[in-house]
């Protein structure tokens, strides 16, 4: 499940009874798109999914971490209600104004097809338990998250 | 976090040979200890986290007596998973960290007058049956369209609107915890978002831990309660657990980020985000139970309609009516839940929220709780295994008034991750070794009976002994699996 070394996206880390990961990126914007791929990766292989249909999304919160978890719950609400397995995703942009985080951003996939899609698990919602991100020394991000399976 | 993380063994008192003591010096904050109800065995293999998580819940304000951890306990987030805590309902909290994402997760079974050999020959064919007439797995589509209407009357009357509505009889209704549905339900504190997730999956048994399993009563252990409870060795039943799909998600979530502002509003210091929490009375508090208890009925009503199809697929099977063959719903227990209860704490009666998740009720005899019918022997304890490995069906005791508010535990309890499980456990493989065993498995595809597989839970066996042992619930009949569907 890891990528390769130089350009790891995400990895993911041991949990009993649900998933945990760590998602990379040299932007904010970036880690988020990447924690995006690792949820979608828990369930089914995204890599074999075509950018047929887009969703745009838009979230403000109080506080960055709540913005990736409310980023993560949003995919997930989308991916169930509107029923697309979502496997491209493109940030456009995270800023804090007046106290407030906020993003827009876009997420492609297809529509969701039991008899082509390999469903291994489902990530039931985003947890808030060890939800952190980070920057690094050198100015890279890291973000890392629980989801529910 | 620790820097060092030290075994269980090094940080816990022993009480006695199933009971464990955090002392309230582990963590800064603990307002009462916690308490592990588990064997030297199973305390060995112990995740540290679960003692973690056990020791941050006792730091919730209003916390009555201990943080407990059932003898299945095994690392969440927020609560751990087996864990039971009662909050004081004037100085306590209520927190959706400690019931979870699936609210009112459950487990039900049906008996019938079939026995285990008239069943076996036909199994694989009535396990395909069962697969096609119940909805499961990621993505599946439910068999009915729930109106707006009907999706409120779900969240309001659980599964006495499903039996209104011809899912089922009216015993069906005395026989589930609360009768099936909590009267504090209000789907107006039901956000369009998780309206919108639970409409499509009414129905639909889900993925994960979910499943239909088809047994039949290899031990009775009791049987003047077997025979209270409709169970006789060598009769079939049938077990279905599952919870509030999408809509119970969408309200979990919806009423953290709520809760998380209220845990600054009202100034409470968290160890872990996920226990996020209000005041049990303040608005917060009240309006996320609100809620929590229209998910909950929507559960119920969920495997109310399951059990229907259940019943309908058995009778086409069997070519003999529903009297015949005497598919009577024994009990239906709710295991992630939060409920307002009356337990007696230092002698004295209180009216608390008991938290449990991944934990069981677990009502003595007498209890006004406990189904007329069961009355005087006590609520059955439905304590389902893993795929492949036995289910229990227990009695309540007074004994877990005394030490548990009335709880026990809900499971095996897992020992090794899903992940993990898909390396050490080929899906194929273990498809085979359970029909060697007599059991077959029916699901969407074979990766998903490897992250169930039976190596990755504790023995259902040990944890039950020590539910037996403690005495907060007696063992009454033990249950094998015979055929399993599940998505």
């Amino acid at each position: 499940m890891q990528g390769e070394r130089n350009a790891k996206k995400y990895e993911y880390l041991y949990h009993i009874a649900d998933a945990k990961f760590k998602a990379y990126g040299s932007t904010m914007e970036e880690a988020f798109e990447n924690a995006a791929l690792a949820m979608f990766n828990v369930m089914v292989n995204t890599s074999k999914l075509e950018a047929k249909e887009l969703r745009k999304i838009e979230i403000t919160s109080p506080d960055i971490k709540m913005l990736l978890a409310e980023w993560l719950s949003e995919l997930l609400y989308l991916f169930e209600v509107d029923g697309i397995v979502f496997c491209e995703f493109k940030m456009d942009r995270i800023e804090k104004k007046g106290g407030v985080f906020s993003l827009t951003g876009k997420a492609w996939g297809e529509p969701i097809d039991l008899s082509r899609h390999r469903f291994d698990a489902q990530v039931k919602a985003v947890t808030l338990h060890e939800l952190e991100v980070e920057q690094d020394d050198r100015g890279a991000f890291r973000v890392q998250v629980v989801v529910d399976t | 976090m620790p820097e060092e993380r030290k075994d269980a063994a090094s940080i816990v008192t022993k009480v006695n040979d199933y009971t464990w003591d955090i002392p309230m010096t582990y963590k800064p904050g603990m307002r009462v200890p916690g308490r592990l109800f588990v064997s030297q065995k199973l305390l060995t293999n112990l995740e540290h986290d679960t003692l973690e998580q056990t020791a941050n819940v006792a730091t919730l304000p209003g916390i009555q007596k201990y943080s407990m951890a059932m003898p299945d306990a095994h690392s969440g987030y927020g609560f751990p998973i087996g864990g039971v805590a009662a909050f004081d309902r004037n100085t306590g909290i209520i927190s959706p960290g400690g019931v979870g994402y699936d609210i009112n997760c459950g487990v039900r079974i049906i008996r019938t007058n079939l026995t285990a050999d008239e069943v076996r020959p036909r199994m694989k064919e009535l396990i395909e049956l069962l697969f096609h007439e119940i909805p499961s797995g990621v993505g599946s589509k439910s068999k009915i369209r729930a109106s707006d209407s009907e999706l409120t009357d779900a969240f309001l009357h659980g599964a006495k609107w499903a039996v209104e509505s011809g899912y089922g009889v009216p015993e069906d209704i005395e026989h589930c915890e609360e009768n099936g549905f909590m009267k504090f339900a209000d789907p107006s504190k039901v956000s369009e978002k998780a309206r919108n997730r639970g409409k499509p999956q009414f129905g639909t048994l889900g993925s994960g831990n979910h499943f239909l399993e088809v047994q039949y009563v290899d031990e009775v252990y009791d049987e003047e309660v077997a025979k209270v409870f409709g169970l006789h060795k060598g009769q079939v039943t049938v077990m279905v657990h599952c919870g509030s799909r999408g809509a119970g998600h969408q309200i979990c979530d919806d009423y953290l980020k709520i809760l998380d502002k209220a845990t600054r509003k009202y100034g409470i210091v968290l160890p872990d985000r996920q226990l996020a929490c209000a005041p049990a009375e303040s608005p917060e508090g009240q309006n996320y139970f609100k809620a929590m208890a229209a998910g909950a009925n929507y559960a119920w009503a969920n495997r109310q309609v399951i059990t229907h199809w259940v019943r309908e697929a058995f009778t086409r099977f069997f070519r003999r009516d529903m009297d015949d063959l005497g598919m009577n719903l024994i009990y239906d227990v709710a295991h992630n839940v939060a409920k307002l209860e009356e337990h007696v704490i230092d002698g004295e009666k209180k009216m608390v929220y008991v938290h449990r998740k991944g934990a069981t009720r677990a009502f003595p005899p007498g209890h006004p709780d406990v189904p007329a019918v069961y009355r005087k022997v006590g609520q059955p304890v439905l304590i389902p295994g893993s795929m492949g490995t036995p289910s229990f069906v227990l009695h309540g005791t007074e004994k877990a008034m005394e030490l548990t508010f009335g709880s026990a535990c809900h499971g095996s309890g897992r020992v090794s991750s899903r992940a993990a499980a898909k390396r050490e456990f080929y899906g194929e493989t273990i498809q085979k070794e359970l029909a060697a065993k007599g059991i077959t498995v029916r699901a969407t595809h074979p990766s998903i009976i490897a992250e169930e597989a039976p190596g990755v839970y504790k023995s259902s066996d040990e944890v039950v002994d020590v539910v037996h042992q403690l005495g907060i619930a007696r063992k009454v009949v033990k249950l094998m699996p015979m055929g399993v569907a599940k998505g």
